[in-house]
């Protein structure tokens, strides 16, 4: 695996991608040509209706995904050249996912569903233990760790889902919809949570949503209608 | 190993759906079991039969006895190093249930044939000064509790005493042990001169069959063909076959033991096959999501089989393991309740091997198809079935 490269540009490049779903004998543009920039350090937030687009494009930073047309370059990273097991491996060292219904694993505890990461390294078990740690008391459930996620409430679970995304100390972490399927206040306590990260800790996020009450939390929100960004970067 | 923990945590997913399919493995693993020592019973001694040893029986049937005379010329024959004889004296103790087999036989030619048979100095010597003396295997003896000094009551089917009754009474004199695990140490072997003696006229100066130790196991056929050659044309024509040979033929009485264990074995794997198979498939069906999480998180393809094999395996030898011990535990006891009709019943480590071979393959085979469907989920399709 590539180290990340460095360079003083933005840490996310997305240049004139496009993005088409083959369903049966019908074709989905679902992004048209699409650029964006994020420089290292910034929150910034995907608005957009139902359908435009901002997961599809989540999914192509974060190489879950392939575009049908242009590049997406991440730390430097070329998306597009690597293998599935090459993306996979990339995925593993740069990305933290959040995503809207948590998707922790039941049968694993709280501390267990944090250091899913990390069984993708070469630590120790002991430095494992570390990590889940440290990031669970990043984000205030160090009290939770043994406990299952259905002995959690929404916002915890949420918080879990963050822990796992931060564990590896990524370079980018991408939250799909992290608030919503909470209540205004467990919601908040999230928003709080990942402000927290981008300030204190310097993470760069990029959050999808449809709730302007979230958008409002990040340092820029662009928003996406029809497979094409606004507010963003010009083509 | 550090994938340990969330294989484990996996499989309990659903506890009874797991349970049930261990239970189903664990009786098929249980049946090969004792299946394996079944055929092992009938046909293990084959295996162990003297490649230097053939029987020469009435070429019509065992039943007809062969003239006691036909020894020494036996002994004549190029190629034969020497010869000795049994009976099937065909004797109850008690209860029929009680079976167990009891010959007369020359005690030194007899011993010196089946090295196999260990039998203390003192005791063979007691039982050639003892007309009336009988050895008998450990198995027996500890059975029905036999001590040397004991006298035993045998009421044979066939051979009447010259008072009428059918009832021997034998003086226990040895008890031999085997020198290999499958060795039978439940028969008994008494003095022919004795039977020859006091039996009525019918049979007299008769045998059952003859035991040949040749001087080239290469030669066994040849030397077979010899002995028949000899007696042939003669009012009881022999049929001379390697011992092994003959102790197939007795199990083939019972059909083809080893393509019946075969056909039922087969059909209980593959319903197993089809149980397990649904189990992992149904499992990595309801897991589709989490699955693509653990892609999107950077697991990758390999990752994600191995996952999913190890699982399917976890279960099947888990299964396997326990019916294998079960089998193993229970084999002893089972041996107790057969051992007039089976007495050769144990279950081989080769047989354990094999059955611990066969789970793991029933893991590969039962696992590779849903591990395949696991590695092809695209992720993001995945994550929207979450």
């Amino acid at each position: 695996m590539n180290e990340t490269k460095s360079n003083n540009g933005p840490l996310v490049q997305v240049e004139r991608v496009g993005k088409v779903f083959h369903r049966g004998s019908e074709d989905i543009h679902v992004l048209t040509d699409l650029n964006l920039r994020v420089p290292a350090g910034e929150f910034l937030a995907l608005m957009g209706p139902s359908g435009s687009g901002k997961t599809t494009l989540l999914n192509l930073i974060g190489g879950l995904d392939r575009p049908t047309n242009g590049a997406v370059i991440v730390a430097g990273e070329h998306l597009d050249p690597l293998s599935d097991h090459a993306l996979a491996a990339w995925r593993a060292r740069h990305i933290g996912f959040v995503f809207q219904l948590y998707n922790l694993m039941p049968v694993l505890t709280a501390e267990r569903n944090v250091e899913l990461p990390l069984l993708l390294t070469h630590l120790s078990r002991a430095e494992r233990r570390k990590h889940v740690e440290t990031a669970l008391a990043v984000v205030g459930l160090s009290h939770r760790a043994k406990h299952y996620p259905r002995t959690l409430s929404g916002g915890e679970q949420q918080r879990v889902g963050i822990a796992r995304g931060i564990v590896t100390d990524p370079t980018l972490l991408l939250c799909d919809e992290p608030t919503g399927d909470l209540d205004r206040k467990a919601g908040d306590e999230i928003l709080n949570l990942l402000q927290s990260l981008n300030r204190e800790h310097g993470k760069t996020i990029i959050m999808v949503t449809h709730d302007p009450h979230a958008s409002v939390r990040a340092a820029r929100t662009l928003h996406l209608d029809k497979g094409q960004l606004s507010n963003g970067e010009v083509k | 190993m550090k994938f340990a923990h969330l294989i484990w945590c996996n499989l309990r997913r659903k506890k009874l759906r797991t349970s049930l399919t261990l239970l189903s493995i664990i009786v098929a693993f249980l049946l090969f079991g004792l299946l394996s020592a079944i055929q092992e019973a009938l046909v293990g001694g084959v295996a162990l039969a003297g490649a230097d040893r053939l029987i020469v029986r009435e070429k019509v049937s065992i039943i007809n006895l062969l003239p006691v005379s036909y020894e020494a010329r036996i002994d004549r024959i190029p190629g034969v190093d020497f010869s000795t004889h049994q009976t099937w004296f065909g004797g109850i103790y008690q209860d029929p249930k009680n079976f167990f087999m009891q010959n007369p036989v020359e005690p030194e030619k007899f011993l010196k044939m089946h090295p196999e048979i260990i039998l203390p100095a003192d005791e063979e010597k007691a039982w050639l000064a003892t007309r009336t003396g009988a050895i008998v295997g450990r198995r027996t003896a500890e059975r029905f509790g036999w001590k040397i000094g004991d006298k035993v009551p045998i009421r044979s089917t066939i051979w009447t005493l010259p008072d009428g009754s059918q009832t021997w009474t034998f003086d226990i004199v040895g008890i031999y042990d085997g020198k290999d695990k499958g060795t039978d140490t439940t028969p008994m072997f008494f003095r022919y001169d004795y039977f020859d003696e006091a039996r009525q006229q019918w049979g007299k100066g008769k045998v059952g069959w003859y035991t040949i130790r040749i001087k080239d196991p290469s030669q066994a056929a040849e030397v077979a063909r010899r002995v028949d050659a000899e007696f042939e044309n003669s009012p009881a024509e022999t049929k001379t076959e390697p011992e092994g040979a003959f102790i197939q033929g007795w199990a083939s009485q019972l059909g083809n033991i080893v393509f019946i264990v075969a056909a039922i074995l087969s059909a209980v794997f593959f319903t197993i096959l089809l149980v397990t198979g649904n189990t992992m498939a149904q499992a990595v069906r309801e897991r589709t999501g989490e699955l693509g999480v653990l892609k999107a998180i950077g697991f990758t393809n390999v990752q994600v089989v191995v996952l999913v094999l190890a699982e399917s395996c976890l279960l099947t030898v888990l299964g396997g393991v326990m019916g294998l011990g079960l089998a193993r535990a229970i084999t002893p006891a089972v041996a107790h309740q057969l051992a007039g009709l089976l007495p050769l019943f144990f279950l081989p480590a080769r047989a354990l091997f094999i059955g611990l071979g066969l789970s793991l393959a029933l893991g590969l085979v039962t696992g590779v198809f849903p591990a395949l469907q696991a590695m092809r989920l695209r992720v993001a399709d995945a994550l929207r079935r979450m």
